[in-house]
């Protein structure tokens, strides 16, 4: 029933759903008892982390192939499937959410009042969404857990957030929901594909990956570009990114960690786990497509970045320039490349979460996000400065933080697979450390905060632990980054294998 | 070695971060005292290390761990020990003790002195863990990271806009180079397979010219960063900003000559590269006259030194470039004590008068700190090419190999690099400590430092008296060349300068020496007579009018600040401000016509807003229920 799962219980299910249930929970917790919704919220969180710890526990590092599996017939006729697993290329994703929603809820203990039980309930729908889009095999499953996302994300923006809210809430949703459709389009063809096959209409990740390389040409460019959009727009790909800007200027805080550091992982996951094994041949011939965008977005990205003047927006469009990696990395079809990848993209949560939160931080005591209007901050608030300078530094790649290792190994994918494509890649780092060193002159080194605004100081559990402890993940990641690479190694391999890429067997050169 | 070698790296780093982590709670000697003990107790392992590599002449390589393997790209993290490393651990350890020591003088009573004492052991961790590399990657770690720590020392008074941009402009200009530099790295490992020390210099033989050339080129480049050679050198003179222990550690002695490290340590990359030498040698050659030149005319005694260094870091690059590699190492290693001694005696007499740098409302200083006085002229003399003292021998000996090895404009050019020097070092003593004060002394009261900082002062002094002596005579033949000379020789370097030259005092290299000295003491007199004995002839107010023009070109450093400006500043925030525009109004107008347009007429956005949340669950209602149907009937 549960696979290799030796704990008994199937543990995939439980920490997906876990947090659902948790937000019917608070859905029964009357109106004024606003401590008990916070508690609750925090419990259902932290329970899920420590099981999530489990899950890590129970995974065998460095073996082939989905663990700790749970399968379902729900209707044989039709080919569906409650499926779930993970594989080296979702477990550090499915963790990294856990971690995030975590620091999400924690943060939001003491900053929000509206409309509470509402909150959380989206915080924890929300978490369940994206932990289901990290373990669903079945095609069905995956697209109501992606889809599930959205209502939530898009409610926090629009009732939670700031600004231009309704605009902006609306924009996300339509923006990314017009590329699920398209997607959704996709699914439907696989599944009319596959009836006409010997064994029935399949839509699990397992028979499709058997069938796919037969699939004509026709079939599979159809594939490629149908997920192609859906994934495109989440990660924020080149020149389907404007939603993003807005979307993380009006989120709150908590919002904004998720967005960042979740929600656009699940396109550069969608990519690796959907989009290219369904349409091996096709990815193979298109991939300077999105090749050709990611080195757009990385320089585009950077440039635009340079202009920010608001503190939110310059990490939102610094992120654009970084999520570029990723897909520059997927599509180079290298080992380092897809690991850099994959790094970059945990990297990306921990760095770029962990700087929103400190942007609220920072708006909490100085209602404002204008970098003209920020200054001294490290004078005024040293401990804190620290932490968020030690993060900028990641974020412009600094080696011994988890950036540096994404970048290096995505570069060098892209050198292998072109070297030209490597020179334009990596003039980002002079670009970044423009941007982020500028800022950081700005709001912590030079003159003060305009106005007369009192600055209480660092709350311990809210604050500063979730700062630090993403900080330190990220330089665990940038020292030492073995442990995380081997994780994702086999899968790695078996991808490329499955496309059929030369495959980088780590022998020595000899000349 | 290999118990007790990681220590040597490791002290410093754990001095960090109990200073960085605690130091603000601590009592304000502590977090000193901290640093102090972990670099001392690194100095003497160091010792230790240079007696054992002076017995094993084999190098001693080791990875600690496998930090970044993916498929063939393995990088490890470990250390890799020669000669060459070892002589470089000591110069690290030795001057950033001294400099450590002399700081608790300088900062003290500065707010922030446990930050000063939790970067500066940074900094020395990451500059030993440069040193200590085993591979290419790792050493451009650790060659950002020595960056990083030159930023937040740039700009340990952060709050000063000139120190703040000051350190960004470090980092920047730093992070061109290290584009360069990491491409370099990437192709090392495509050509290669692997970024290893050793099996990378035992292979170069059998790789392409034309791929080693660009190799090292590549690599070059982020020596031109670091080491400040035209044309990245600009941001060197604006580092001076930064707390003056800082200039004379990093800026001075050891970070600035990473750029000469890493070409000595890549010397059988280079060897297989001839035409990378020669660029070598010719910007070597440009930056040391371009920093001399520059300094003749400057006011800002830290200033002067900063072209100085830049002008003699382009010394040991010239030397590299005609493949006298020892040489220039002997250099880097007698500069370093003397460039410290300098620039710490430059902080000293800004401590005796008030922080005040500009040297024309110096003068007469020599009453006031008779100790900073004798040791700065041994400095100055150091630098300026005195014999019997080491800036003498090192500086020599590049200046006799270019000569013997018939590069003579090589030779010509750097023995007017060393004509100026002389002047500009003699200029600068006058100034500050000769002649009668330009202060007013009613309100100023110039005064010695104290012990813990004069006291480093004549240990350095010390240093730059015998070091050259002691380790570099007979001249290209001396001690350091038969201890450094497996480093070298193992790959077939060194040949062509010096091997077939046999070094030692034969008459030419006598009369060579003869030359220098002469050349050394016609600047130093003619730089007594202008700005000492006052010769109305030499007036240099009169020839700063009579040659404008080269006077403004000097005094505004050839422009370069300028033209940078006018051809990458602007056009880079131009050229983001262009794109940024295109996306407000091209991208992202684009998306919202379309949405306009589904949506019907404009006010069809604010309609659908309005109904928001139930429009939109039911949406992907309909999605996932017409998803379903369609299963069940197909």
């Amino acid at each position: 029933m549960y696979g290799d799962n030796t704990l008994g219980f199937p543990i995939l299910s439980v920490v997906t759903l876990l947090p659902a249930v948790g937000a019917l929970l608070i859905a029964l917790i009357p109106k004024p008892a606003t401590n008990a919704v916070r508690w609750t919220a925090v419990a259902v969180a932290g329970v899920d982390m420590l099981l999530m710890l489990l899950v890590l526990g129970s995974y065998t590092a460095g073996r082939p192939g989905f663990q700790l599996v749970e399968r379902v017939e729900w209707a044989r006729s039709l080919g569906l499937q409650y499926y779930l697993g993970v594989d080296g290329i979702s477990i550090l994703l499915y963790f990294l959410t856990a971690l995030l929603s975590l620091v999400a809820v924690v943060y939001s203990f003491g900053n929000v009042e509206h409309r509470l039980k509402e909150y959380y309930a989206a915080l924890l729908v929300l978490e369940t969404g994206m932990l289901g889009v990290f373990v669903a095999l079945d095609l069905v499953l995956f697209y109501v857990f992606f889809e599930l996302t959205l209502i939530p994300m898009a409610l926090l923006i629009a009732v939670w957030g700031h600004g231009r809210k309704m605009y902006s809430a609306l924009k996300f949703f339509l923006y990314t929901f017009a590329g699920s459709l398209l997607m959704l389009a996709a699914i439907v063809s696989v599944y009319v594909q596959t009836s006409g096959q010997a064994g029935g209409p399949t839509l699990n990740y397992v028979d499709l990956v058997r069938q796919a390389p037969g699939w004509s040409s026709g079939f599979q460019t159809w594939m490629f570009w149908g997920f192609f959009f859906a994934f495109a727009v989440k990660m924020p790909l080149f020149p389907f990114h404007t939603w993003l800007p807005d979307a993380h200027v009006d989120a709150p805080t908590a919002g904004s960690v998720i967005l960042a550091g979740v929600l656009l992982k699940m396109g550069g996951y969608g990519f690796l786990r959907w989009q290219i094994p369904l349409s091996p041949d096709a990815s193979r011939q298109f991939a300077a497509v999105p090749i050709t965008l990611s080195v757009i977005a990385i320089l585009y990205g950077a440039y635009i970045t340079l202009m920010q003047r608001d503190l939110k927006k310059l990490i939102a469009y610094s992120s654009v320039a970084t999520m570029g990696f990723v897909v520059l990395g997927i599509f180079t079809f290298t080992t380092q490349g897809v690991q850099g990848a994959l790094i970059q993209m945990v990297s990306h949560g921990l760095i770029s979460g962990a700087l929103f939160l400190g942007v609220g931080v920072i708006y909490e005591r100085l209602h404002t996000r204008e970098i003209a209007k920020l200054g001294g901050l490290a004078t005024l608030m040293g401990p804190f400065a620290a932490l968020f300078v030690i993060l900028s530094l990641g974020n412009l790649g600094l080696p011994g933080l988890s950036a540096f290792v994404g970048e290096i190994l995505v570069t060098v994918g892209a050198f292998i697979r072109n070297p030209l494509l490597a020179v334009p890649v990596y003039f980002y780092i002079v670009v970044s450390a423009a941007y982020m060193l500028w800022m950081v002159a700005r709001v912590f080194y030079l003159g003060k905060p305009a106005g007369d605004h009192n600055l209480p100081p660092m709350n311990l559990w809210q604050e500063t632990l979730p700062l630090a402890g993403l900080a330190l993940l990220s330089v665990l990641i940038g020292v030492w980054a073995t442990p995380f690479l081997q994780t994702m190694e086999p899968s790695v391999t078996g991808l490329l294998n499955y496309l059929g890429v030369p495959q980088d067997t780590g022998t020595a050169f000899t000349p | 070695m290999e118990t007790y070698l990681w220590l040597i790296p490791t002290l410093p780093l754990v001095a960090f971060l109990a200073n960085f982590t605690l130091g603000s709670r601590l009592p304000h000697r502590v977090p000193a005292l901290v640093g102090i003990a972990s670099v001392l107790v690194s100095l003497l392992l160091s010792l230790l290390v240079f007696n054992e590599v002076r017995t094993h002449a084999e190098p001693y390589n080791q990875d600690l761990y496998t930090w970044i393997p993916s498929g063939s790209f393995q990088v490890s993290i470990g250390f890799y020990v020669d000669q060459l490393t070892s002589l470089m651990l000591l110069i690290v350890t030795s001057v950033s003790l001294l400099v450590h020591i002399y700081s608790t003088g300088y900062m003290h009573g500065d707010p922030g002195t446990y930050r000063f004492f939790a970067y500066l052991p940074l900094f020395t961790f990451s500059m030993l863990m440069l040193v200590l590399a085993n591979n290419f990657l790792e050493l451009y770690v650790f060659w950002e990271a020595v960056g990083l720590c030159s930023y937040l020392l740039v700009g340990f008074w952060y709050y000063k806009r000139s120190a703040s941009d000051a350190a960004m402009k470090a980092f920047i200009v730093n992070r061109v180079g290290d584009f360069g530099f990491g491409l370099g790295v990437i192709l090392l490992f495509t050509t290669f397979g692997t970024l290893a020390y050793v099996p990378v210099f035992e292979r170069a033989p059998d790789v392409a010219e034309a791929m080693l050339f660009l190799i090292t080129l590549l690599l070059f480049t982020g020596s031109m960063g670091k080491s400040a050679q035209w044309p990245l050198h600009t941001w060197l003179p604006d580092a001076m900003e930064g707390p003056t222990p800082v200039s004379a550690l990093i800026h001075a002695a050891t970070m600035v000559t990473a750029g000469v490290y890493l070409v000595a340590r890549a010397n059988p990359l280079y060897n297989e590269a001839a035409g990378t030498l020669t660029v070598i040698a010719v910007i070597g050659l440009v930056t040391a006259l371009l920093g001399a030149t520059i300094a003749l005319v400057q006011n800002d005694i830290k200033r002067v030194m900063a072209y100085s260094t830049i002008s003699q870091l382009g010394y040991m690059f010239f030397a590299l470039g005609i493949g006298a590699y020892i040489s220039a190492i002997f250099h880097l290693f007698t500069h370093a004590f003397f460039k410290a001694l300098l620039f710490l005696g430059a902080g000293s007499v800004m401590h005796g008068v008030g922080g005040e740098t500009d040297m024309r409302k110096m003068g007469g200083l020599r009453r006031y700190m008779p100790q900073t006085f004798i040791t700065l002229v041994i400095g100055s003399a150091a630098l300026a090419g005195v014999p019997p003292l080491a800036g003498f021998w090192s500086k020599d000996e590049i200046l006799g190999l270019a000569f013997v090895g018939h590069h003579y404009l090589i030779y010509a050019l750097g023995t007017l690099a060393s004509f100026f020097t002389a002047f500009y070092i003699t200029r600068l003593v006058a100034l500050t400590f000769l002649g009668t004060p330009r202060f007013d002394t009613r309100k100023m009261h110039p005064h010695e430092s104290p012990l813990s900082m004069t006291g480093p002062l004549w240990v350095l002094a010390a240093l730059s008296v015998v070091t050259g002596a002691l380790v570099g005579i007979p001249p290209e033949d001396g001690w350091i060349h038969h201890f450094l000379e497996p480093v070298f020789a193992a790959h077939g370097g060194e040949a062509a300068g010096e091997a077939a030259h046999g070094g030692g005092f034969t008459p030419e290299t006598v009369v060579l020496m003869l030359v220098a000295t002469g050349v050394s003491l016609l600047g130093i007199l003619l730089g007594l007579a202008v700005y000492a004995w006052r010769v109305p002839a030499l007036d240099p107010s009169r020839w700063a009018t009579r040659l404008s023009g080269v006077y403004k070109m000097l005094y505004n450093k050839y422009y370069f600040d300028e033209l940078y400006d006018a051809l990458l500043v602007r056009p880079s925030r131009a050229l983001g401000n262009m794109l940024w525009r295109f996306d407000a109004q091209v991208v992202d107008g684009i998306v919202n016509g379309t949405a306009r347009t589904t949506a019907g007429t404009g006010g069809g956005l604010r309609r659908l807003q309005s109904g928001f949340v139930g429009n939109y669950a039911l949406s992907i209602g309909v999605g996932v229920v017409a998803l379903i149907a369609y299963l069940f009937f197909s």
